[in-house]
């Protein structure tokens, strides 16, 4: 929306708002690329830090749901400003939810750094990243342009995703099975895969809200889905 | 994977099944030389609250004063077009003023109390209309303030003047006077723009239950009120229809930018 509003205030509001969704998804794509920097390099100090940066999105997320709410107490937004606002504060909980993911990987790395060995696996998981942290940044290119098809691209994507997490999976099931003394680090691979291809899923969550944002209606039918996790344990056996 | 689609807008009333109470048709108004109305053509669905909203100026309290025509009270201004209500248009110059006044009742912006009881006000209307008993009269003023949830608390002192209720009592007892009457359309022009927050809340609650016996035409400043208390909203600016349409979709997700830029405030 170009034209501003007469009462210039509220373009301050929602400006505020734009300006701390654009912080958060800068601070959510650091945190994710460097976990998954932190888990190749076994590098215990970039754990932390992804750790730390953590706080700072949580303030983030806290600070746009009271702002949110505050601007619709103050303004009474109508139409497009008020899925504007609805919007941001779901996308905050949804880049607050992937901090927490690459947080998550940030712990297993001081866990699994002691481990001389890790598998090849780390390297289709390398990849895996690469794709969703490829996800995170059009999406949110998609927001800050306000670009519906560049979000309608990520939401068709992610069953890609998901099919290499199926191929991941079943790739760590077999090092486990080659070798007992693959379990414990292959366990929490897995995990950090999982926690990626979740992320995966958020960055959809914030291609969808976009589209409800820009056209005032929902996405409605099945989600792409590439994830058969569910029936590999079977083909394995 | 499936096809990327999108839900439907909001579910709209089926209105094929509502019969239409007053059906505008290429109204043209003109206050002298100048046109305050420019071609309008909209339906008011039986009883159902539309709402009329827009710029100061865009000729919405214009379009609410022709349904009762009261405007032929000022010769330099005339309507063309028609307004059909059940079969007949209203603006023929040869159809009974008070007859149309008692079917398109009119509660305006401020209140309007007669200078007389509480019990006259509603019951000089009553009486100018129709030939009714005593106790038929008694039964009409109780039956017209409560409906108005005005009767509580008024039922002790109805032989005092009206003028010394509060604005909102006024107000509630303007609109029991209009209902007395048994109208089948009422028109608000900004009924509670002159009223603080609770007397506003209590006419709104009003609007609702009336909604169940009347078909309600409101015009209002306040959006918020628009987006509480209508089905339908009609958004006009420099006498034009712009867009009509059910009130969730016109708040939400109007489809003319016109609206899209009043209804979010970026109207300059």
């Amino acid at each position: 929306m170009s034209q501003q509003h007469i009462v210039k205030s509220f373009d301050a509001d929602l400006q505020e708002l734009r300006r701390a969704i654009a912080e958060m998804g800068g601070i959510a794509e650091k945190m994710l690329d460097d976990s998954i920097v932190a888990l190749a390099r076994r590098d215990p100090d970039l754990a932390h830090k992804v750790i730390n940066l953590d706080v700072r999105l949580d303030d983030l997320q806290r600070e746009i749901e009271e702002n949110g709410i505050l601007t619709i107490a103050r303004r009474q937004p109508m139409a497009v400003d008020l899925r504007e606002i609805i919007s941001a504060i779901r996308i905050a909980g949804d880049l607050e939810r992937i901090g927490d993911l690459a947080k998550n990987i940030a712990k297993r790395v001081l866990v699994i750094a002691a481990n001389i060995q890790l598998p090849r696996a780390i390297v289709g998981l390398q990849h895996m990243a690469e794709l969703v942290e490829q996800q995170l940044k059009d999406v949110l290119d998609a927001y800050t342009q306000n670009d519906l098809t560049a979000a309608l691209e990520v939401w068709k994507r992610d069953d890609g995703i998901d099919a290499l997490y199926t191929s991941l999976f079943r790739e760590l099931l077999t090092y486990m099975m080659e070798d007992p003394r693959n379990i414990t680090s292959c366990t929490h691979l897995l995990f950090c895969a999982k926690n990626i291809e979740r992320i995966g899923d958020h960055t959809t969550n914030v291609a969808e809200t976009i589209h409800y944002w820009v056209t005032g209606t929902q996405l409605k039918g099945e989600r792409p889905k590439g994830d058969n996790t569910n029936v590999s344990v079977e083909v394995e056996n | 994977m499936s096809m990327v689609s999108v839900s439907d807008r909001p579910a709209e009333l089926d209105l094929s099944k509502v019969p239409i109470r007053l059906d505008v048709k290429n109204l043209d108004f003109y206050y002298g030389q100048h046109k305050a109305l420019k071609d309008v053509n909209l339906s008011f669905y039986d009883r159902q609250v539309t709402a009329l909203i827009g710029p100061s100026g865009c000729g919405k309290s214009t379009l609410l004063r022709i349904f009762n025509r009261i405007y032929s009270l000022y010769p330099e201004q005339r309507a063309t077009g028609e307004v059909i209500l059940d079969g007949a248009n209203i603006l023929d110059p040869s159809i009974d003023l008070n007859e149309l006044r008692a079917r398109i009742g009119m509660v305006f912006q401020k209140p309007t109390p007669f200078p007389m009881s509480i019990y006259e006000n509603i019951a000089f209307g009553v009486r100018l209309y129709e030939k009714v008993s005593r106790a038929d009269l008694d039964q009409r003023v109780e039956s017209a303030l409560r409906r108005a949830a005005l009767w509580d608390e008024v039922k002790d002192k109805l032989r005092q003047s009206g003028m010394g209720l509060s604005g909102g009592q006024q107000q509630r007892l303007c609109i029991a006077r209009t209902i007395a009457q048994q109208p089948e359309i009422i028109l608000f022009d900004e009924p509670t723009s002159a009223l603080d927050p609770i007397s506003t809340g209590k006419v709104e609650d009003l609007l609702e239950q009336l909604r169940s016996d009347f078909t309600i035409v409101i015009v209002t400043h306040n959006m918020q009120q628009a987006a509480r208390i209508s089905q339908r909203t009609a958004f006009m600016y420099l006498g034009e229809l712009i867009e009509i349409g059910p009130t969730q979709s016109i708040f939400l997700n109007p489809t003319k930018k016109q609206t899209q830029d009043y209804v979010t405030g970026r109207f300059g």
